[in-house]
């Protein structure tokens, strides 16, 4: 497929979808679907509290994105690495996280993954490899570095899955982990999460080169672009960079060609797109083209969307019903 | 008891916590066959390969992120930072990432890992091979910040730095690297946070850091010739801060100079003297609480200026005298 990203076309890695399909059990990836469902359903709940001011912080939704934290996550398996941005609540979801303890998160509350001291951009869950999403663009980096250091170090055949944006490929840090990770074969997955977007600075003017992928060129490491609204595509390239790193073979980077339907945060009045380009990302809906392999009827669809709404609004009761960080607490947690 | 230098003494601290504990590893810039460019690393590569004394590309980010992924997933790294100067470079990874990980995941996270870095000028090394901003990290929660003065102290801080499961800045200082003085063979701790009192007096109340501590040494000499006994009390660890045996010597003698080469606005003394005027101490302060410090400026090239750019044996001297003599 081509994908237009204004003036530049890009060509993508083709996966076999037939072989895919038939591959991967039909259950596998209802299972898929589900999950982003529900994915896109805490964010659209998460905008909903948050248009209601029940919701002290900001944050950034990653609805049209729920293809690129499904299909890297189902790559992967137990035991495995996670690091990833500030546009996390679908890669944490994906990860396998408690949707209850997430909102709890989200809504500020002790029971929360991170006793309500991170919130919604540093949610964390280091006991299941979940490393932490970032509030600093390509913060994570240079940390995926140390965690594929430890894995070569110890000699297991675990993976580091880094998810960042295409604003984090213009950073040092980049530059660095990239690096680092290639002249040390290190066992870490990069995946740049393209959503064409820095906040509103677009990837075209961001960029003199037509792919991210192609970066990888200078690290001496392999580098693919896939159409990131194909859950099936992204699956299989995170598969194949989590494969060579388990060989000792060395990281790989992988961008995911995706787009966000909303603003970059609470602030963002969109000025710097039309509503026409939103529109048309829209039709390419990362859930309704599974649904659509799956050969689901809108009414099958529309129940596995009704199902995802019903669980979040458990998660909300339970993170409503938790209790507020005690102020006495204040102090803990800064020293171990 | 037998003597090295503190640089040998850092070398030691390393190679002995490294064989105890094989999850201790070192990651910098030339630290392999160069042997680190002052030498603390000389020799490890040989003991323990290059899986655990890692040398990196330019990347200092990239260092201090590799510390903090390591000791996320079970590793005590040590990482080193050629010149402190070039702390700078890594500051995001240390002071957004390392720094708060732990408070931001609800406590459920451990970070421990040190970087260790050289500061200070004295070498011709100019302005930006030359600095002291050790305050910098002195200021954010969540890190920790020690700053050894003597052979026994650097040993035994910097296995009880390893052994601490948080990030610890280690700044050490180049002319205290061929410094000699008594280092126990065996392995042994220094804890972090506990300042102690270098030399009793009775006169005036000296608070040092680092290579001032030295200097301050040297000038309680002189003073003592003319019948000022000088008390000299080294924080070690400025981060946690443990104030008492500062309060108690200024209690004890009612005057105090606070002594330090990074520059003196907003530098580690005024904290020292923000503690002191806060506590029962303040009631027992027969004259106004005195800093010495570094000029504002960056440290110049000449030697001369270089030399007048920070306190100096002389100075110390001066100044506590001037404190000592003064009636009230």
């Amino acid at each position: 497929m081509d994908l237009a990203l204004g003036s530049l076309h890009v060509q993508t890695h083709q996966p076999d979808h037939t072989l895919l399909m038939a591959e991967l059990d039909k259950d596998r990836l209802r299972r898929w679907l589900s999950l982003m469902s529900l994915i896109r359903a805490f964010e659209e709940k998460a905008e909903d509290l948050f248009s209601r001011g029940l919701v002290h912080g900001t944050m950034h939704l990653s609805i049209g994105q729920e293809a690129v934290a499904v299909g890297a996550s189902s790559a992967l398996r137990e035991g495995d690495y996670l690091l990833n941005h500030h546009r996390g609540h679908g890669h944490c979801l994906a990860w396998g996280s408690d949707v209850d303890l997430m909102m709890a998160e989200f809504l500020g509350k002790e029971t929360g993954y991170c006793r309500g001291r991170g919130g919604s951009m540093h949610i964390a869950n280091v006991e299941k490899n979940n490393l932490g999403a970032n509030g600093i663009v390509g913060g994570g980096l240079p940390i995926s570095v140390g965690v594929g250091l430890s894995i070569k170090m110890r000699g297991t055949d675990q993976v580091c899955l880094t998810i960042f944006g295409d604003g984090a490929a213009n950073t040092g840090a980049f530059n660095e982990s990239l690096n680092m990770a290639s002249i040390w074969d290190l066992p870490v997955v990069y995946l740049c999460e393209n959503n064409q977007y820095a906040m509103s600075m677009p990837a075209q003017k961001a960029f003199k080169i037509p792919t991210i992928s192609l970066r990888a060129a200078a690290y001496g490491m392999p580098g693919v672009t896939v159409d990131g609204n194909d859950v099936l595509a992204v699956y299989d390239a995170v598969r194949q960079a989590a494969q060579r790193a388990r060989r000792g073979e060395g990281p790989t980077l992988v961008e995911a060609i995706t787009y966000r339907w909303r603003g970059h945060s609470k602030s963002d009045r969109q000025l710097y797109r039309t509503r026409d380009e939103i529109k048309e990302w829209q039709a390419r809906d990362p859930i309704r083209r599974l649904a659509r392999l799956l050969d689901m009827e809108d009414d099958e669809l529309d129940e596995v969307a009704r199902q995802a709404r019903a669980r979040i609004e458990e998660a909300v009761a339970f993170a409503n019903a938790s209790p507020e960080p005690d102020v006495s607490t204040i102090l803990e947690g800064v020293y171990a | 008891m037998r003597e090295i230098t503190y640089v040998e003494a850092v070398r030691e601290a390393l190679s002995q916590k490294m064989s105890q504990d094989p999850t201790v590893f070192l990651i910098g810039e030339d630290l392999g066959v160069y042997g680190g460019a002052f030498g603390a690393t000389a020799g490890l590569i040989q003991q323990f390969g290059d899986l655990r004394v890692i040398d990196t590309p330019i990347s200092e980010a990239g260092i201090v992120g590799a510390c903090i992924g390591a000791a996320l997933t079970g590793f005590r790294p040590v990482g080193e930072i050629q010149f402190m100067d070039f702390v700078t470079l890594s500051m995001e990874q240390l002071v957004l990432q390392a720094a708060k990980i732990r408070f931001m995941f609800g406590g459920k996270a451990r970070v421990p890992f040190v970087l260790r870095m050289p500061a200070g000028s004295g070498t011709g090394a100019a302005a930006q091979h030359s600095e002291s901003l050790e305050n910098w990290f002195v200021h954010v929660p969540g890190l920790k910040v020690v700053m050894p003065s003597t052979p026994y102290d650097v040993k035994g801080l910097l296995i009880a730095s390893i052994e601490d499961d948080n990030p610890v800045i280690f700044v050490e200082h180049k002319l205290l690297y061929k410094v000699k003085g008594p280092v126990p063979e065996e392995m042994y701790r220094v804890p972090l946070g506990k300042s102690h009192v270098v030399r009793p007096g009775r006169d005036v109340t000296i608070v040092a850091t680092s290579i001032m501590v030295q200097r301050s040494l040297q000038a309680a000499e002189q003073l003592a010739k003319e019948g000022i006994e000088a008390e000299i009390v080294d924080p070690r660890t400025l981060r946690p801060l443990d104030d008492e045996p500062i309060l108690d010597s200024v209690v004890k003698t009612g005057k105090v100079l606070i002594v330090h080469e990074a520059v003196k606005m907003s530098g580690f003394g005024a904290e020292v003297a923000a503690r002191i005027a806060e506590s029962a101490a303040f009631d027992y302060l027969e004259a106004p609480i005195r800093r010495l410090a570094g000029l504002e400026i960056p440290i110049p090239y000449n030697r001369t200026l270089e030399y007048h750019a920070v306190p100096q044996v002389e100075n110390i001297v001066a100044e506590a005298r001037a404190l000592a003599q003064l009636k009230v």
